[in-house]
């Protein structure tokens, strides 16, 4: 590898996750857990000091060559090759990953360290840091990649790793099997949709000639020009994958099940990372969806009631991680919609937030959960209880003060208050369909004001209150390995609204260097008054209905009574899952079981035992020429003479 | 009707019904001497196609020598009458009808390709003296005449072998 | 001078006198000459063959066969007095120990 430029360096950040990745696995055991736990996080550091080096370089030339290592395969006309991209968009991706990925690390030296134990297995403490950093590696190849099959390299990957990292405690969960279960559901979902982005992949092949992302963006006026429907049908392909990896409706089933894994592995894959890298295959594929005008409402619609139907199904959950992760669908709908819309950037800028404030929450909560385990832990009873159960929960704010104030942050972020980051963020989001899509714009609202709702819920249940279970009373805030990255992640949330500040624009104009010169979005003071006005009510209306008075234990919801079969519904999600298995997965079984005993067994088997089974009846039968008597072969011979001499003498 | 054809006929007429009463004979003995019969009738029959060598071979090793072979196994195995059940019931219809479509089929490919056109010669003095034999048996046919005299070798050498084991085991036991 | 189909008609019955010898005759000696009687029937046929076309091939192969014929019989018949010695019998029909 030469170094004459900074760029040179960037084939490093997948290959130091990797690093780390080799070092725990050659001598993870031996050097025992701190050494694991340093030496992930130091790779997934170093990556991020690496993503920002490329930052620095970026500012100086903007649009640099891609770096190609080399050329991986050359089959007639079709090359792809593996080469790294280093533009203003996937640094931007490279320094989240990165940087969060690596304060997730330290995160789980502490927290892995505790749920070992308490999952009774400590072994597999370093199998957790080979798939963090795998994952890590997966992700960048994902982002840095030139062309769509090196792309699919780390798109798979991503997937594998949450495959593997949602089923980390392969063995229990509901009938011994439950995690495995989640794991194989998010597999296949994911693989719904990964079949959509392969079909994309292979129409733009087909029309294209190529899959570098130079070649056919730079093409793709024209191509749009040709062939409308092929490009259409891109388009459409490619948001097939995008609901697959990013969760949105109707393939959005398995990141709720998802929640199996452990805490940070629910932070950084199910919220910051992988499930976002739906919305940046979207923001690299822009040029395609500037051109397909139907694509884009598609989109749009895809994201918006995904927006709506997660945040209503987030009011009515009792598993305080279930709730953040319909909050992470509800979000991804947001961004979704963005890219939709056309609003990249505003889509983008609130991928980097999102990624701050829902880290923030899930290390929180997973802060919180242990934080009961401690106390059940103290009491030493045979009481088992739900750790993970908010109504077990309660007036934890006095047993762990700085994780009540970091939640807090990540809370009010996530409902949009001004000034935190997430407030920024989801107003551009607002204001872009505020110009056009007025429908969608009330959808957003409507699902806004639910998000505000249930946060706010949620952080009653668990912080206020008297504590509901002698659990929580003795529950005991976590050690500083822990509370450290929330306290800089809470940073991040408050000031992350500086990245895009309306006037400064920052990152609008170090996306315009990728993506175009688009008009950036104005700050509309009629959008965020209403916007904030909605996050103070849906704050009100829950602190209302959950603050005034602590909930008791063992009682129904207080809005159970209100809302009646609309809240069953909300807690039943909609009853998705039994959905898709009265439509599709009970049919398919059917079907299997079909081919499975008549046809497998019937008549493949059946083929193939009757071929024995004839061969032994004629052997049988041919058994019986052989009587051992010498005269009756003699006469056989006879017969096929007088046989051969027939047929000569009548030809 | 030529004085040839006659005593043609009746040397075949000869040789056929001692093949039969060779076939119908009960008495092994009495199949034994039938077949010398019908081994004298063909060898008069070689001679009446000019083949003088290989009738008195057939006389001397046929008539001769394989045929005393078989009355001394005959004299030693003892002539016995065997019960004549057939375990194969059908065998004997069959095979005589198989037969007899074997001689028609054959007779009439033979007429129907030969014809009664060709005519065989009258024997010669020179054409089949052991000479001219004798000079193709040793110039052409050479190599099948050592081979002969090897399985001849080997017939004789098989035969002592054969009954001397038998001889062994009928000692041991 | 004698239509050679005469002889060769002649050679097919006697061959086939000796197939019927073979299939239907139990004892196993008899069963053995009614073979002689087809060795017999081939050597006609060469012998007319050869005088019809006046060489001398056929009948040097005659005496081919017929050495061959007396080989076989010697150990033929030495089979057969094997045989009678193990099971005191010449029924060919006795004989049927590989039975399938």
């Amino acid at each position: 590898m030469k170094f004459d430029s900074i760029f040179d360096l960037v084939p490093l950040v997948v290959f130091l996750p990797l690093l780390g990745l080799l070092i725990n696995l050659l001598f993870g055991q031996k050097l025992g857990e701190k050494f694991t736990g340093i030496t992930a996080s130091l790779a997934t550091g170093l990556t991020f000091v690496v993503s920002t080096l490329l930052a620095f370089g970026l500012n100086a030339t903007p649009n640099p060559e891609p770096i190609k290592l080399f050329d991986w395969i050359s089959l007639g006309s079709f090359n792809a090759s593996w080469s790294f991209r280093v533009d203003t968009l996937s640094v931007e991706m490279m320094l989240v990953v990165s940087g969060v990925g690596t304060l997730i690390h330290v995160y789980s030296i502490g927290y892995m360290h505790s749920d070992v134990r308490h999952n009774g297995d400590p072994a597999r403490y370093r199998r957790f840091f080979l798939f963090m950093n795998l994952f890590i590696a997966a992700m960048m190849i994902l982002v840095c990649a030139d062309n769509f099959l090196m792309m699919f390299v780390g798109w798979e990957g991503v997937g594998l790793c949450s495959y593997l990292l949602i089923g980390f405690w392969f063995e229990k969960g509901k009938d011994g099997i439950g995690n495995a279960e989640a794991a194989k559901k998010a597999f296949i979902t994911n693989r719904i949709g990964d079949f959509g982005l392969l079909i994309a992949m292979f129409l733009i092949y087909w029309n294209f000639g190529s899959l570098d992302f130079g070649t056919v963006f730079a093409a793709a006026p024209t191509v749009a020009a040709t062939h409308p429907t092929a490009m259409l049908l891109i388009t459409l392909f490619m948001l097939l994958g995008v609901t697959g990896k990013s969760a949105q409706l109707p393939l959005s089933v398995w990141l709720p099940d998802a929640m199996a894994g452990p805490t940070p592995v629910s932070a950084l894959i199910h919220a910051a990372t992988m499930v976002t890298a739906g919305v940046y295959l979207m923001a690299r594929s822009s040029a395609f969806y500037a051109l397909v005008p139907t694509a884009q409402t598609a989109v749009m619609w895809v994201g918006a009631v995904t927006a709506l139907f997660a945040a209503t199904v987030a009011v009515a959950q009792n598993d305080i991680k279930k709730v953040l992760a319909y909050s992470t669908i509800s979000q991804l709908g947001f961004m979704v919609a963005a890219v939709g819309m056309g609003a990249t950037v505003a889509g983008m800028f609130h991928l980097v937030t999102h990624a701050f404030f829902k880290a923030l929450l899930f290390l929180a909560a997973g802060s919180v959960i242990q934080g009961v385990e401690r106390g059940l832990h103290h009491l030493k009873s045979d009481v088992e209880i739900d750790p993970q159960d908010m109504r077990n929960m309660g007036g934890l704010r006095k047993q762990m003060p700085l994780t009540f104030w970091v939640y807090l942050i990540g809370g009010l972020t996530l409902a949009g208050l001004a000034p935190l980051s997430g407030f920024f963020s989801k107003d551009e989001i607002l204001v872009a369909s505020s110009q056009g899509h007025s429908a969608v714009f009330v959808v957003l609202l409507i699902a806004a004001f639910f998000t505000a709702f249930y946060i706010g819920r949620q952080i009653l249940m668990v912080f206020f209150g008297e504590p509901r279970s002698a659990a929580a009373a003795k529950a005991t805030e976590s050690p500083r390995v822990i509370t450290v990255p929330l306290l800089i992640l809470a940073a991040l949330s408050v000031l992350g609204g500086l990245f895009n500040f309306p006037g400064w624009l920052v990152m609008d104009h170090w996306l315009a260097r990728t993506l175009g010169e688009g008009e950036p979005l104005a700050f509309l003071w009629s959008v965020a008054e209403i916007s904030f006005a909605l996050a103070l009510f849906g704050i009100g209306f829950s602190w209302l209905v959950y603050g005034r008075k602590s909930l008791p234990k063992d009682q129904p919801d207080p809005i159970q009574k209100g809302l009646g079969p609309v809240y069953n519904g909300m807690s039943h999600k909609w009853w998705v899952d039994e959905f898709y298995g009265l439509i599709i997965l009970t049919p398919y079984k059917a079907i299997a079981r079909f081919f499975a005993k008549p046809v497998d067994l019937g008549v493949i088997d059946g083929a193939g035992n009757s071929l024995a089974a004839a061969t032994k009846s004629l052997g049988t039968w041919l058994r019986r020429f052989q009587n051992g008597y010498v005269r009756s072969y003699a006469l056989w011979m006879l017969i096929g003479l007088v046989a051969i001499l027939t047929y000569l003498v009548l030809r | 009707m030529t004085p040839q054809l006659f005593v043609f006929l009746v040397i075949a007429a000869i040789a056929v019904i001692a093949a039969v009463a060779m076939l119908l004979s009960r008495n092994t003995v009495y199949s034994a001497l039938y077949l010398i019969v019908n081994f004298l009738a063909i060898a008069a029959i070689y001679l009446s196609l000019g083949a003088p060598f290989v009738a008195l071979a057939q006389v001397t090793v046929y008539a001769g020598a394989i045929m005393v072979l078989f009355l001394f196994v005959i004299m030693m195995l003892g002539a016995e009458k065997l019960k004549e059940q057939e375990p194969l019931k059908w065998q004997r219809p069959l095979a005589i009808f198989l037969s007899l479509a074997l001689v028609g089929e054959a007779v009439y490919a033979l007429t129907s390709h030969i014809g009664q056109d060709f005519l065989t010669q009258p024997p010669t003095d020179t054409l089949a003296d052991p000479k001219a034999i004798g000079a193709l048996l040793f110039n052409q046919y050479s190599l099948p005449f050592e081979i002969t005299s090897i399985i001849l070798l080997v017939a004789a050498v098989g035969a002592v072998v054969l009954t001397r084991a038998g001889k062994k085991e009928e000692e041991k036991s | 001078m004698i239509p050679l189909v005469y002889y060769l008609g002649l050679a097919v019955i006697l061959f086939a006198l000796g197939i019927l010898g073979v299939l239907l005759r139990k004892n196993a000696l008899v069963v053995f000459m009614s073979l002689e009687l087809m060795f017999n029937a081939a050597n006609l046929v060469f012998i007319a063959f050869s005088n019809f076309y006046q060489i001398l091939d056929g009948q040097t192969l005659v005496i081919f066969v017929m050495t061959t014929a007396a080989a076989e019989v010697a150990v033929g018949l030495a089979l057969m007095v094997t045989i009678f010695r193990h099971r005191g019998s010449i029924d060919v029909d006795q004989t049927k120990d590989l039975k399938g």
